[in-house]
């Protein structure tokens, strides 16, 4: 599926974020993380089956302009809120993965109101000393295969690591990364410990938190942290790594359209 | 022609195997392996080393900053430089430097670099670094996309703090301070003068060039190497329109004199190696934190001295292609003369900054390299640049025009 592409500027042009739409029914908006490349992984065609799925490249990443001009998590969140304004979604329900789904859940704690229900896979933004999470947006190329994969030999694996072949793709290719990850990271450097945990209690949206049975940079029991920290919320294991939307797509769209309903 | 003396104080007992068993030299280098005892006797060879080199006529000692590593044990170079403004009483204190986006508030660099001027009689070079990723964005946890950022603003604040003469109020956006009012002043007017190291970034040599300070590239591949570089910032230079007096410009290289070619392998090639294979063993993640490179400087493929790369090239590397290739100068007198000039001139560097104590060497052989680079180099090396005034020199120190 090719989704429709647009840009959308926000504040007389301080912001122009690019967004990615296909499908059709309620609306749903799907944040990406740090080694999302492209901004339309496989799991969206199939939410796209039910939903019109809308999913923002964020600011810094992939032709969206203006992440200097944001200072904080808050400052990104109040941006994604005029988004949704200027998209025109009253309500939608937010999915997001680890980075993407601390942009959900910010979202549904700083305006409550906003969100329809919020389904979030293995997101970013609580710190246990004890198990920190992985450092993944410094991982050399190969040390980050394995981490981010369950089993880092699967096709799905070995497709994302390969590297373009021409030596001017490939230069392409990792300042692509290097901007993307860069953009990320100026939000939740050098600790993605940046107040959430103050936040949680504020989130009435019907929540699911997602989480591949073998997330090695997000462990489980980061989940069970935010399990204890949203009111109601639930909790879905499936097969799979940190990237479980990548190496299980169908079963993750089944489990997030089963709880969106 | 200026010639300093510069010391990066690495740490000199790291176990044979360290750049097999241990990944990085830097940021988390296990302090297992640090020794304090040891480590007390090396900080004070250091400094002989550094004192030694004033009496034997080096022009100013350098001194700068890193943290969390092996490779040079200077969290504070203003410590080292304070015991020199005490023991040396000619070259100048070149503090290269402090950087400036990890205090807070700046106005601490404003105030103990004030300090050392006032101390020293006038002999600081003040440097400011933006620092290496390692040390800012890994060490110190300085957000890499807003590092340049809060660079730029702390040294608006530091120079303001300088030199505007009434109390004042600075809100920026990283630092508010209401009322600016530092005590000390330099005793330097309007300030000391301002050296700013860089690793080849496009916007360090602008911005270095419009505001008329020294650039200074402290270089471990070696002047073959250096000079795209330099010549980046020569091209920047040009296009402001202003002059090209060599002074304008730093040059870190790495020397090794003996009494002829054969015993300076003889003698130094261990501790070279030392210097490349383990203080430069820098893990690729810790290399560059994305952002801490612009975009500009990544498009323009400006290669970065450490990583995997680097790794790749320094591997490959024995004592001659060490010399080969430029990393190091070094052999008997005469060698390191004609390749010493060579670089100078095709670099076009007035302020020639020389690495003589590298790696693992003892304080014997590096007042052994110092010595005779004074008496053998650089009486050879000091008229280069005859008809240009260094306008970027402390005044009161050796070779300034109050001295």
């Amino acid at each position: 599926m090719t989704p429709a592409q647009r840009t959308v500027e926000l504040r007389g042009g301080a912001l122009r974020i690019r967004v990615l739409t296909a499908g059709g029914g309620r609306p749903l908006v799907y944040f990406h993380s740090f080694h999302d490349r492209g901004g339309w992984p496989a799991l969206l065609d199939r939410l796209a089956e039910r939903y019109t799925v809308y999913a923002p490249l964020h600011p810094g990443v992939a032709g969206s302009e203006g992440v200097e001009t944001l200072d904080d998590v808050l400052d990104l969140t109040l941006a994604y809120d005029e988004l949704l304004t200027a998209l025109g979604l009253a309500q939608p329900h937010l999915c997001g993965h680890f980075f993407g789904g601390m942009v959900a859940a910010e979202l549904a704690a700083v305006l409550p109101g906003r969100v329809g229900r919020l389904a979030l896979i293995a997101p970013l933004g609580l710190w246990l000393d004890a198990v920190p999470t992985g450092d993944v947006i410094i991982l050399p190329r190969e040390e980050l295969r394995a981490a981010l994969w369950k089993d880092p030999e699967s096709e799905a694996a070995r497709r994302w690591a390969t590297l373009p072949e021409s030596e001017e793709e490939n230069v392409a290719a990792q300042i692509e990364s290097i901007q993307r990850l860069s953009a990320m990271a100026r939000f939740v450097w050098p600790i993605p410990d940046k107040g959430i945990k103050k936040r949680l209690h504020r989130i009435s949206a019907p929540t699911m938190l997602l989480w591949g049975d073998a997330d090695r940079v997000n462990p489980i029991v980061y989940g069970e942290e935010w399990q204890r920290r949203i009111k109601g919320a639930e909790v879905r294991l499936l097969d799979g790594g940190h990237m479980v939307l990548h190496e299980s797509p169908a079963a993750v769209a089944d489990t997030i359209a089963r709880f969106l309903g | 022609m200026k010639i300093c003396f510069f010391h990066l104080m690495p740490y000199r007992f790291l176990p044979d195997d360290f750049e097999t068993r241990y990944r990085s030299v830097w940021v988390d280098v296990p302090h297992s392996l640090y020794d304090a005892e040891k480590t007390h006797g090396l900080y004070n060879e250091f400094l002989d080393e550094l004192e030694f080199a004033e009496q034997v006529g080096f022009d100013g000692l350098c001194v700068n900053e890193h943290h969390n590593n092996a490779y040079g044990l200077m969290p504070s170079p203003n410590l080292m430089a304070a015991t020199l403004t005490r023991r040396t009483s000619k070259a100048a204190i070149v503090v290269l430097g402090n950087s400036l986006a990890a205090y807070n508030p700046p106005l601490r660099v404003a105030e103990e670099f004030a300090m050392l001027d006032v101390i020293s009689g006038g002999r600081l070079v003040a440097g400011f670094p933006v620092g290496t990723s390692m040390d800012m964005n890994f060490a110190y946890g300085i957000n890499p996309a807003t590092l340049r950022e809060r660079y730029f603003e702390a040294h608006d604040l530091v120079m303001q703090a300088w030199t505007r003469p009434e109390v004042f109020a600075f809100n920026g956006k990283y630092t508010q301070v209401r009322y600016v009012n530092i005590w000390p002043q330099p005793l330097q007017k309007p300030h000391p003068p301002v050296w700013v190291p860089g690793g080849g970034s496009l916007e360090t040599w602008e911005w270095t060039a419009r505001l008329d300070y020294v650039y200074c590239y402290l270089s471990y591949f070696g002047y073959k190497r250096g000079k795209a570089t330099m010549d980046g910032f020569w091209n920047a230079i040009e296009k402001l329109g202003a002059d090209d007096n060599p002074y304008r410009a730093g040059f870190l290289q790495l020397v090794c004199v003996s009494e002829t070619d054969e015993q300076a392998e003889r003698d130094y090639s261990a501790h070279v190696h030392y210097f490349y294979q383990k203080c430069l063993n820098v893990w690729e993640g810790f290399a560059e934190a994305p952002g801490y490179r612009t975009l500009k400087t990544l498009q323009a493929g400006v290669q970065a001295q450490i990583g995997a790369q680097a790794r790749k090239i320094r591997q490959s590397l024995d004592w001659q292609k060490y010399l080969e290739q430029g990393y190091v100068i070094a052999g008997g007198p005469e060698t390191v003369r004609e390749q010493l000039l060579h670089c100078i001139k095709t670099l076009r560097v007035g302020h020639l900054m020389v690495l003589l104590q590298i790696g693992s060497m003892p304080k014997e052989l590096t007042l052994k390299n110092t010595e005779l680079f004074a008496t053998k180099v650089m009486p050879h090396v000091r008229d280069v640049w005859p008809g240009y005034t260094d306008r970027w020199w402390p005044a009161r120190a050796r070779g300034g025009n109050g001295a």
